[in-house]
């Protein structure tokens, strides 16, 4: 399990409250009953704030799983 | 017991239902039911809330309205309120729910009328809760983001910030003659922290919350602090360690004569701005007391230099001696009669704070660090004495008159909702797919989860392939009304089988729930679906844990239930013959209507 997707999972398990949330780059809102808008809220504003990134309008609209959050979050993390 | 001040607002969001559950494991809290108007999305304070009440001692329930529709259900629809009971209803807007600032060139006299028109629909919001009987919270607003006239904008009739000002004084104005109304100072919260960290537009225009986490944060806590007041539990005594905590230097070491007091040296004058603050506080109730590691006689000697604002006369309890500080202060809160739950203790020394803070239940030991220019600030943000009324007597006379004539003039501005929806003057473009909304089109079916009653996702290319199909019937309607332009927030799309079109799919945004928009669109499919031969429409409702809301939309349309299938857990059909349907719409004028 990479780095990102580790730090991910424990920010998961904290915001949805779920000590055994198994995170994989498949996950996504379908498959994590809890992440409605919401979660899905705070899940951005906390991963933000956990890597001190800010996600640009629409950024996050294309995104299909965590898979692909991952990668934008390196993206981002590169251009700091 | 968890103490939130010492957490961070990253660990505070990232582990908040962590921290809920533990907290609520808490027994003995006092329940409280708070119900929450909201002009936004409101569901960040509401948790940052209901985090700060399970640490100060309450156990909330929430209501928070429909989004956006504080007016609405305080005005026309309180009926949920009513059945929810709440002890206190908290207001919250901002400057983006002004409906009418004043022209530019407006004169003096213009924009007071804009202003009191804005009031006015306040007034009617108030009035419409009092059937509730309980506290009202309503913040007054931040000053605009923008300042479109630079520095006239708080000069000019016209400018934006001219208007807020004038509102706030006359929100503070209604307040002060309504014991019932109490004002939530956002202006002076998002001053503090500055606007610039207090909005955030890429949560608005992405979920609707104007402003940062940082900002709501500051929101939950000062509410907490108004909560905590209103049930009498705002904290009431100060206590103060002396050496360099209220003077600079050490008394017993230095002599009364050598401490840093008055105006001599900036040490000294620093000490005094503390003391004086301290004394400010005393001026409007919160009692002082002196809890000291010192000799006694010596240490009261410092109150008797010429320079030291506070005398003798103003602390309500003196202990220096050598017993521990935490011992002193139980001491304090027994021949005082008042729990030291109540209690701020300000002292210099980290080591003297850390055992306080461990030995004494429920006292608050800020970290003011060991700098006198910072301890008036520090204790400033804790909002740890929070008054809601002052003289409270007066205030309830000048309200029973004032309350009065308000009602003659509020009491019901629409005779009913209907009335209501005509002054919204709204306008709604309706009609076949175009290429210019295809992509709104598939972003929309794939994000809406209440107003859904299919919850059918669809993609570009599927959508691109329904709209050039002429069995389909798919529809868009867009919303405008006197407050701006709600977008295109509605699609129906209709498949032909034979004289039967059945409905795939209906949905519409929240932000434009009960305004007639489902019956305007429901015309459009009728005319344009006669047009194409059609007899009649079926539709589908198929529950899903985020769509109960529409459980009933077809058959508050008219629609007949064809299916047998008793239990709301299946998927239900509903039929609507089109013979002798004539159009229902009365609301909204539609500027496009669908032509066969």
């Amino acid at each position: 399990m990479d780095n990102l997707l580790s730090e991910l999972q424990e920010i998961f398990r904290d915001v949805f409250d779920q000590e055994d949330l198994g995170l994989t780059r498949e996950s996504n809102a379908s498959t994590i009953e809890d992440w409605d808008s919401l979660a899905h809220v705070n899940l951005v504003t906390s991963i933000e704030k956990r890597y001190r990134i800010k996600f640009a309008l629409g950024e996050l609209q294309g995104l299909k799983n965590v898979g692909d959050m991952i990668d934008l979050i390196q993206v981002k993390l590169a251009q700091k | 017991m968890i103490r939130l001040d010492s957490l961070s607002l990253d660990d505070l969001l990232m582990k908040r239902k962590g921290l809920r559950r533990q907290l609520s494991a808490q027994t003995d809290l006092r329940e409280i039911r708070i119900a929450v108007l909201g002009g936004s999305t409101t569901n960040e304070v509401v948790d940052l809330l209901e985090l700060v009440l399970l640490s100060s001692g309450f156990r909330p329930t929430f209501y928070q309205c429909e989004y956006g529709r504080f007016y609405e259900e305080a005005v026309h629809d309180p009926q949920a309120l009513i059945d929810f009971r709440p002890d206190l209803v908290y207001l919250h807007t901002s400057c983006q729910n002004i409906q009418g600032f004043a022209p530019l060139q407006s004169s003096e006299e213009e924009l007071q009328g804009y202003v009191d028109a804005e009031v006015d629909r306040y007034r009617s919001i108030w009035a419409g809760l009092d059937v509730l009987g309980c506290q009202i919270i309503q913040n007054n607003f931040e000053l605009p983001a923008f300042a479109i006239l630079g520095n006239m904008d708080a000069v000019a009739y016209g400018g934006h910030s001219s208007f807020v000002m004038r509102l706030n004084l006359a929100f503070a104005k209604a307040a002060a003659t309504n014991s019932k109304l109490l004002i939530q100072d956002v202006h002076r919260l998002s001053a503090r922290l500055g606007l610039t960290q207090w909005f955030d537009w890429e949560r608005w225009f992405s979920y609707k919350i104007l402003n940062s986490a940082e900002a709501s944060l500051v929101m939950a806590r000062s509410l907490a602090s108004i909560i905590l007041g209103l049930y009498g539990r705002s904290r009431k005594v100060l206590v103060l360690d002396l050496d360099n905590t209220l003077w600079g230097g050490v008394i017993g070491d230095d002599g009364a004569d050598k401490i840093q007091i008055g105006r001599e040296t900036p040490i000294a004058e620093a000490y005094t701005a503390f003391q004086e603050y301290c004394l400010s506080l005393r001026n409007r109730g919160v009692l002082l007391a002196v809890c000291s590691k010192n000799n006694e006689d010596i240490a009261k000697q410092g109150f008797e230099h010429p320079d030291s604002v506070l005398k003798l006369e103003h602390i309500s309890c003196f202990k220096a001696n050598w017993e521990p500080k935490h011992e002193n202060i139980l001491a304090i809160g027994r021949e005082l009669n008042l729990g030291v739950d109540s209690f701020v203790f300000i002292d210099d020394n980290p080591a003297e704070r850390a055992i306080v803070e461990a030995q004494v239940d429920g006292i608050a030991v800020p970290d003011v660090g060991s700098n006198v220019s910072s301890y008036a600030g520090i204790i400033e943000a804790g909002r740890y004495f929070e008054p809601v009324s002052l003289s409270k007597e007066d205030l309830d006379r000048a309200a029973l008159y004032a309350g009065n004539s308000q009602r003659a003039n509020f009491e019901s501005k629409f005779a009913d909702y209907g009335e209501y929806l005509d002054s919204l003057k709204m306008t709604a473009e309706i009609d076949v797919f175009k290429p210019v909304y295809l992509e709104r089109i598939a972003q929309l079916t794939n994000k809406t989860n209440q107003f859904n009653l299919t919850t059918r996702r669809y993609t570009m290319a599927e959508i691109e392939s329904i709209a050039a199909d002429d069995q389909y019937i798919g529809l868009y309607g867009k919303l405008s009304d006197r407050f701006g332009d709600n977008g295109l927030i509605s699609i129906v799309l209709g498949r032909k089988e034979g004289t039967t079109l059945h409905m795939d799919l209906w949905l519409m945004s929240c932000r434009v729930l009960k305004r007639d928009m489902e019956v305007a669109m429901l015309d459009a499919v009728v005319e344009r679906a006669r047009s194409a031969g059609v007899e009649r429409l079926l539709g589908y409702y198929l529950p899903t844990k985020k769509n109960g809301m529409v459980a009933d939309h077809y058959e508050k349309l008219g629609f007949t239930r064809t299916d047998s299938t008793a239990g709301s857990d299946e998927a239900s059909t509903f039929s609507l013959s089109l013979a002798g349907y004539t159009p229902r719409n009365s609301h909204i004028k539609v500027t496009e209507l669908v032509h066969g």
